[in-house]
């Protein structure tokens, strides 16, 4: 065990308040504390290997403490709740927790793929797109074991059993990060009054101060945060949420976050939503996001036990765990004396301190000198030795620069080594804003840009690196910022005690360590982790000609991880800086995007799953189709029946049986999805003329019309039946489908260009339930429940609508056909259209009255060669392209819409595809849509294509199939022999023929 | 997500209450059928496409169904007015 004996005032695993659990890892039983991270119970068992790597499956070990932990990746829990790619440092252990490394195969000790490390010399940058191109078509074979070895967890196969939910904020200040300066900004903001919302990622705020040793005053740091919170806990206008990831910056302040509410206490749980997804949209937005720690690059340097410095001071500060026995420091930078004076303190003498900066007169060297702690200076860890773990390091002299060595190299045997190559700014947020970071040469670090939007930076994030600095920050920018807000700046209630300043000695521009072999020799020296990245093949990406920093990451794929390269990042462009030739503020860095750590889809989605994923839309007859068989197709939102099978019956036989019941007697349609915008005012009649391409001048009232929408272009739009109600009122029908972008598009002409006109819009489609009745027998069937209309051929003539009682209720009777055949349509308020489709069904019994669905009533009006917009038309047919010359009237005063495009010279143009039938040679075969159509049968490539087919059904009534479709020059190619190749090689016949295949004189539908 | 103010409904609203609906301030020229192919072609599909502030349409498709015009920078987003139709921005000369 690695448990420290001793009581750390901010260790979650301080031995009060320690409570132990049960956990697996990797199948294997162990025991941990409640609350602490998976990570450190790992250590604490001494476990080392945690991991595979990614491309040459080298054994990985714990490297940080959070977010910025590159090869703990852990699948927890398994079955429907499993949880893939989640890092062993945050998952927040619980009893009966159970881990898996998500690399490694058969296990992380003995991993078969490791076979691989022979032939990683063989492996360079872009490596897979070198070797696995060729041939072409073995890519699918390559990709399935490619695949196989690089996975980063499994996704479950079954349904979330946990459910997410959303909350919306608008806040004055949102302070992201609560560590010293962003506590303190929210303080300050608190108490001038602005309602503030503090967001932090971990368990508990406080931010460095929970991990590090310092002293305020008289205070640990970890006591002065506890006290910090504490105030800010009392004041109601601030809202602290920990265990909440701000991960997203988007425009206008608008900001997401993700709170893992239940997370930390089971795998599934009852105890509420798992996690919840805040919108936030923030007057001001006040960035605390911190800093990590950065790597030195050196040879092996991905061995088991090569950890951050600052997260060697949290295992042991925080969790009271330590790694190992024997440490070496390596450092360019003062900072990191501090994990020396801890294990000093806590630990052991067994520390030694590589510094690859020369001796000088500083603080820390005083204080390490006082605790005897050996420092070797001027020098620098070259490579790290071991298998399974790091057992020892080889230290070298280096010139000034730190780039080069000068003399014999002396091996140090050590178990843990502890490495710190500076510090660099969590810039991610800001940089999200489209704010390019500005790279900053006395601190090594990018800072944020200028801010485009109401924001500012505080503390480490924003380049101080200094705890009094941070506390300043917060202290004078939350302050600030509130008072711009308006918010009166408070007196502060009490004094805030500061820590001391520190005279620090500046870290050394050394990012990636010599070594007596060159970078493309020396043995592997790890840039990104997470993803295999050596400084070798950032430098061969280089030589290879890439020179764009965004070229780079995407050829060796830095950065790319579930880490977001957030220890990988600056050192990355270090490298290709140095290979280049260039400073790294001439490189620059590449894009930040959301999300700023992985998030769950599920929180994203929140409530909108399941039933309320997408409305749906019923009509007033629904409850009649559901218990009388139905089978529902959807349209857009709505739930139409598509075809009503008796028992036993295919989809087939029952769409034969209900077209043939039209034809030959009487069938019932459920109509009521179908558009209808009210249009009402004295300038109605000339809003029409102008949206329609006929000419409504003739339509009185009691007539019906059918109307062609255009878009300026002169491309089909919409189209439908508009009838005449009175002078001053019509009732316009769009497609289905069409309803809102229709109305959205007579808004905009009535709004922006025509606002003088007299005019009224209204979508009625809810208001109103169609039963449509289409066949010989309709008008029997409507003389038996209306009397106060005359159906008489004479007196009621196609294309007119009267107003009458049937069965009692007042309704609006269409005489319109859309199969051919007699049909009206009886539209009646919505309530009351369950009970007249009954009364439909009930008195056309003796006329066997068959309800037919959407594709009965597709054959039916294919069989007549009418088009369904969106099917046969795709936003790039005229009316001339469909055989529709007859309905495009100029009119005198205005021309309509679109007009002007159907004489320009490509409308005009004589190869352009129109719309024809076809009829298969063999009467068996039904074509599918969406067919291509060739003149030969046997052509050469490239295939020219003459056209495709919109629509193809087996015709019951003709006995034979039909197809509609686009052929160029289509309608002077009548009766010619054309050929569609199918998918299974094998090449239908065709004939061009006429598109109305039924009662081509149009007989039918005036009886 | 955009904050666009509603000069109908007078209030800040989320951008997933409005749709875009492209340049604002073309105008449909009064003759169309008296124009040559290119002159209808420069209204048909020709549009701006500058960096800086452009004028452009919206509508309050879930609130009021009103179009109105904002004028957004096209790099920050930043929205510097919006304002009924038929009137003009303070912000940009559509003039030429």
């Amino acid at each position: 065990m690695r448990r420290l004996n001793t009581n750390i005032i901010n260790a979650v695993n301080s031995h009060e308040n320690s409570i132990t659990v049960n956990f697996k890892f990797n199948g294997k039983r162990y025991k941990g504390h409640k609350g602490e991270s998976l990570a450190s119970a790992l250590i604490a068992n001494d476990i080392a290997i945690v991991g595979r790597s990614f491309k040459f499956s080298r054994p990985r070990g714990i490297v940080g403490h959070w977010s910025e932990e590159p090869n703990a990746i852990v699948q927890v829990g398994s079955g429907a709740g499993t949880v893939p790619n989640l890092k062993a440092t945050q998952v927040e252990l619980y009893e009966g927790l159970e881990a898996k490394s998500v690399n490694g195969w058969p296990n992380v000790n003995f991993d078969l793929m490791s076979i691989s490390g022979f032939f990683e010399r063989l492996m360079p940058a872009g490596f897979y797109y070198k070797t696995f191109m060729y041939p072409r078509k073995f890519w699918k074979t390559y990709e399935k074991y490619i695949r196989k070895a690089a996975g980063l967890g499994k996704v479950p196969s079954e349904p979330d059993p946990d459910f997410y939910e959303k909350l919306n904020h608008h806040c004055d200040i949102l302070v992201v990060g609560a560590g010293p300066s962003g506590m303190l900004a929210a303080l300050q903001a608190g108490r001038a009054g602005a309602r503030v919302i503090i967001a932090d990622d971990q368990s508990e705020i406080g931010g460095s101060l929970l991990y590090s040793n310092s002293k305020i005053k008289k205070m640990s740091g970890y006591a002065w945060a506890k006290s910090i919170e504490n105030e800010i806990r009392s004041f109601k206008n601030i809202t602290v949420i920990s265990r909440c990831t701000v991960f997203g910056y988007y425009d206008h302040n608008f900001l997401t976050m993700i709170e893992r509410c239940t997370d930390h206490q089971s795998l599934t749980s009852d105890l509420g939503p798992r996690q919840r997804l805040h919108r936030v949209r923030a007057q001001s937005v006040i960035l605390a996001t911190g800093a990590f720690e950065r790597p030195l690059v050196f040879a092996n340097n991905d061995l088991p036990r090569i950890m951050l410095a600052s997260s060697v001071s949290a295992y042991i500060n925080r969790y009271a765990v330590t790694p190992g026995e024997k440490l070496v420091v390596c450092t360019n930078n003062d900072n990191a004396y501090k994990t020396a004076f801890d294990w000093k303190s806590l630990i052991n003498d067994h520390v030694t301190i590589i510094d690859t900066r020369r001796a000088v007169q500083s603080e820390v060297i005083e204080r390490a000198k006082a605790m005897r702690i050996k420092i070797i200076h001027g020098h620098g860890v070259i490579e790290a030795r071991g298998r399974t773990r790091v057992k020892s390091v080889l230290v070298a002299p280096l010139c000034m620069s730190g780039k080069e060595i000068i003399g014999e190299a002396t091996e140090i045997y050590c178990d843990v080594v502890a490495t710190s190559g500076g510090w660099s700014a969590a810039v991610h947020l800001s940089s999200q804003t489209g704010v390019k970071p500005v790279w900053d040469n006395e601190i090594l670090s990018f800072r944020p840009g200028q801010a485009v939007q109401s924001q500012k930076s505080v503390g480490a994030c924003n380049g101080s690196f200094e705890l009094k600095e941070c506390i300043e920050d917060g202290i004078s920018v939350g302050a600030s910022e509130a008072k711009r807000l308006g918010f009166e700046s408070g007196k502060p209630k009490q004094k805030i005690d500061l820590p001391e300043t520190k005279d620090e000695h500046p870290t050394q521009e050394v990012f990636c360590l010599p070594h007596f072999k060159p970078l493309s020799r020396a043995p592997k020296q790890f840039v990104d982790q997470q993803l295999d990245v050596t400084a070798g093949s950032i430098e061969l990406a280089a030589r290879e000609g890439f020179e764009s920093v965004e070229h780079v990451k995407r050829y060796t794929a830095l950065g790319f991880g579930t880490d977001q390269g957030k220890l990988s990042n600056v050192n990355g462009m270090a490298i290709l800086a140095n290979a280049l030739g260039k400073s790294i503020a001439e490189t620059g860095t590449t894009m930040f995007r959301p999300a700023y750590t992985p998030t769950t889809f599920g929180a994203i989605a929140g409530r909108e799953v399941k039933k309320l994923f997408d409305p749906k839309r019923y009509t007033p007859m629904h409850d009649w189709h559901l218990e009388n068989t139905v089978e529902f197709e959807n349209v857009g939102q709505w739930k139409r029946p598509w075809y009503f099978p008796k028992s036993g019956e295919t989809m087939e036989q029952s769409v034969r049986r209900e077209c043939v019941a039209v034809r030959n007697s009487l069938g019932i349609l459920d109509a009521s999805t179908l558009g209808k915008i009210d249009v009402q005012g004295k300038d109605a009649k000339e809003f029409l003329n102008r949206v329609y391409t006929n000419n409504f001048d003739t339509l009185n009232p009691g007539k019906c019309r059918y109307g062609l929408m255009l878009k300026e272009d002169g491309m089909i739009f919409d189209d439908g039946v508009c009838a005449c109600i009175s002078k001053d009122h019509y009732l316009i029908h769009t497609t289905t489908g069409g309803a809102a972008n229709v109305l959205a598009w007579l808004e905009l002409w009535k709004q922006t260009e025509w606002p003088d006109l007299d005019v009224f819009l209204t979508s009625v489609t809810d208001a109103w339930a169609t039963s449509t009745i289409s066949g010989p027998n309709s008008r029997k069937l409507i003389q038996k429940l209306c009397s106060d209309i005359d159906f008489n051929n004479d007196n009621f003539k196609f294309m007119e609508w009267k107003q009458g009682l049937i069965a009692g209720i007042e309704a609006r009777i269409f005489r319109v056909s859309f199969t051919g055949e007699l049909s009206f349509e009886i539209n009646v308020p919505s309530n009351f259209g369950l009970y007249i489709w009954n009364k439909l069904i009930e008195a056309g019994a003796e006329f066997d009255i068959t309800p037919y669905g959407t594709e009965s009533m597709h054959i039916l009006r294919a069989e007549k060669g009418f088009i369904i917009v969106g099917q046969d038309t795709d936003g790039s047919m005229s009316p001339m392209d469909m055989g529709m010359d007859w309905i495009v009237k100029s009119k005198k005063d205005y021309s309509f819409l679109g007009e002007r495009s159907l004489i320009r010279a490509d409308i005009v143009r004589e190869d352009r595809k129109q719309f024809v039938g076809l009829r298969t040679l063999n009467d068996k075969q039904v074509l599918p849509e969406g067919s291509q159509i060739v003149r030969s049968k046997k052509q050469t490539i490239p295939i020219q294509m003459e056209g495709h087919v919109t629509s193809s059904y087996f015709s019951a009534c003709l006995g034979h199939p039909i197809a509609l479709a686009m052929i160029k020059n289509g309608h002077q190619r009548m009766g010619e022999i054309v050929y569609s190749p199918q998918s299974d090689g094998s090449v239908i016949e065709l004939r061009i023929v006429n598109p109305v295949f039924y009662d081509p004189k149009g007989e039918r539908q005036y009886v | 997500m955009l904050s666009i103010y509603c000069p109908y409904c007078n209030e800040m609203r989320d951008e997933e209450e409005f749709s875009y609906s492209g340049e604002a301030h073309i105008k449909r020229p009064e003759k169309p059928l008296e124009l040559t192919d290119e002159q209808w072609g420069q209204y048909l599909f020709f549009r701006k496409n500058p960096s800086t502030l452009h004028a452009e349409m919206w509508n309050h498709s879930s609130g009021c169904r009103q179009y109105f015009n904002v004028v957004r920078d096209m790099q920050s987003y930043k929205i510097t007015e919006t304002y009924p139709i038929a009137q003009f921005p303070e912000s940009l000369d559509i003039s030429e």
